[in-house]
């Protein structure tokens, strides 16, 4: 029985759990930072219109976007209710979009260029003439492959 | 001899910042784009030919500056009404002489003939339609022409078509293409 006989009393020691807390929470910081993290401030409105047939964009880095909307509460008083185009970061006219387009080429690869994607984010209460206006300017800027961001609903 | 504060038990501190974690990480969707994709024709060069088309071949639907709708010179109350519209149209089932031909033709993804519709959709636009509007009408569309394509890989390959293969999909795409021609907009709104 001797060589079985514990000797004292072994006690395995507790971990410290104190700075685990502190890891969590620096994971947490991160998601809550990376979630309000948008590639650029919006100045106009977009609610997008619903659609069933909704397909997703596969590759991020190969979507530019171009935003229609009314512009938000800061600018409302400066320009007015009438709906503007957002590139990147600031307000442009129509005649900006070719050279939009050809900036945003020369950022991509050259493989990728006629890969690129161009997403038109429009609010619902758009009127289409502007929205031709600006796929008549794509067209021009042989940027062909377009996509109509839309929200996805279920029911039909 | 001063008095021992007792240690606060962070243990549970960890379970709490976990909860707010997977509560983040689940509430958070790193926004994806999404929408509905569509390939703008190349400008119109000067000279060229418009090519013609049967009428027979062409679905007009005309929307207007109140978001009303006409169909072949028919109003439609209902945009949901476009989708059954679009299916007959193109597949044609009972060879009606007022829906679009169908003519046969060699898919080499598939290695076969198929029937494939000459129809078109040809889609105007008022410059005082809204946007919802339009995304209404072609998300119809769309669910016409992918409708049509599920059918056609349910019967040929027993698959929905999302579950089929690339090269069977590239051959399903060739018998329904997305055949959508967006016509210059009229501008009856007034104001540019």
């Amino acid at each position: 029985m001797g060589r079985f006989k514990k000797e004292g009393k072994k006690v395995v020691p507790d971990l410290n759990m104190g700075s685990m807390s502190d890891i969590i929470f620096m994971f947490l910081f991160f998601f809550m930072v990376i979630t309000t993290m948008r590639e650029s401030s919006l100045f106009v409105v977009i609610k997008v219109p619903k659609a069933t047939e909704v397909q997703k964009l596969e590759k991020k880095a190969l979507v530019s976007s171009i935003n229609i909307g009314k512009p938000n509460q800061n600018y409302i008083k400066k320009l007015g209710p009438e709906p503007r185009i957002q590139l990147n970061d600031q307000f442009s006219e129509f005649t900006d979009i070719i050279e939009f387009v050809e900036a945003e080429k020369q950022r991509r690869n050259e493989v990728d260029r006629t890969m690129i994607t161009w997403s038109l984010k429009v609010d619902e209460k758009v009127k289409m003439g502007i929205v031709t206006d600006v796929k008549q300017e794509l067209r021009k800027a042989s940027a062909f492959k377009v996509n109509y961001a839309t929200s996805k609903v279920i029911t039909k | 001899m001063a008095k021992k504060t007792p240690g606060l038990n962070t243990g549970s501190m960890a379970d709490i910042s976990f909860l707010l974690l997977t509560f983040f990480l689940l509430t958070s969707s790193i926004n994806t784009d999404q929408g509905i994709q569509r390939r703008l024709p190349p400008p119109l060069q000067e000279n060229q030919e418009v090519p013609k088309i049967n009428q027979r071949n062409v679905l007009r639907i005309l929307v207007n500056m109140h978001d009303q709708l006409l169909v072949n010179g028919e109003v439609l109350s209902d945009v949901r009404q476009l989708r059954s519209i679009t299916k007959e149209f193109i597949e044609n089932p009972t060879n009606d002489p007022h829906r679009s031909e169908k003519q046969a033709k060699y898919i080499d993804d598939l290695g076969e003939n198929a029937m494939v519709s000459k129809g078109v959709v040809s889609l105007q636009n008022d410059r005082g339609t809204s946007y919802a509007m339009y995304i209404a009408v072609q998300n119809q569309l769309t669910m016409a022409f992918n409708e049509l394509r599920d059918e056609y890989s349910q019967q040929r390959f027993g698959k929905p078509y999302e579950k089929i293969s690339e090269n069977q999909k590239k051959g399903v795409q060739k018998i329904y293409p997305i055949s959508i021609s967006e016509a210059e907009p009229s501008n009856y709104g007034g104001k540019k």
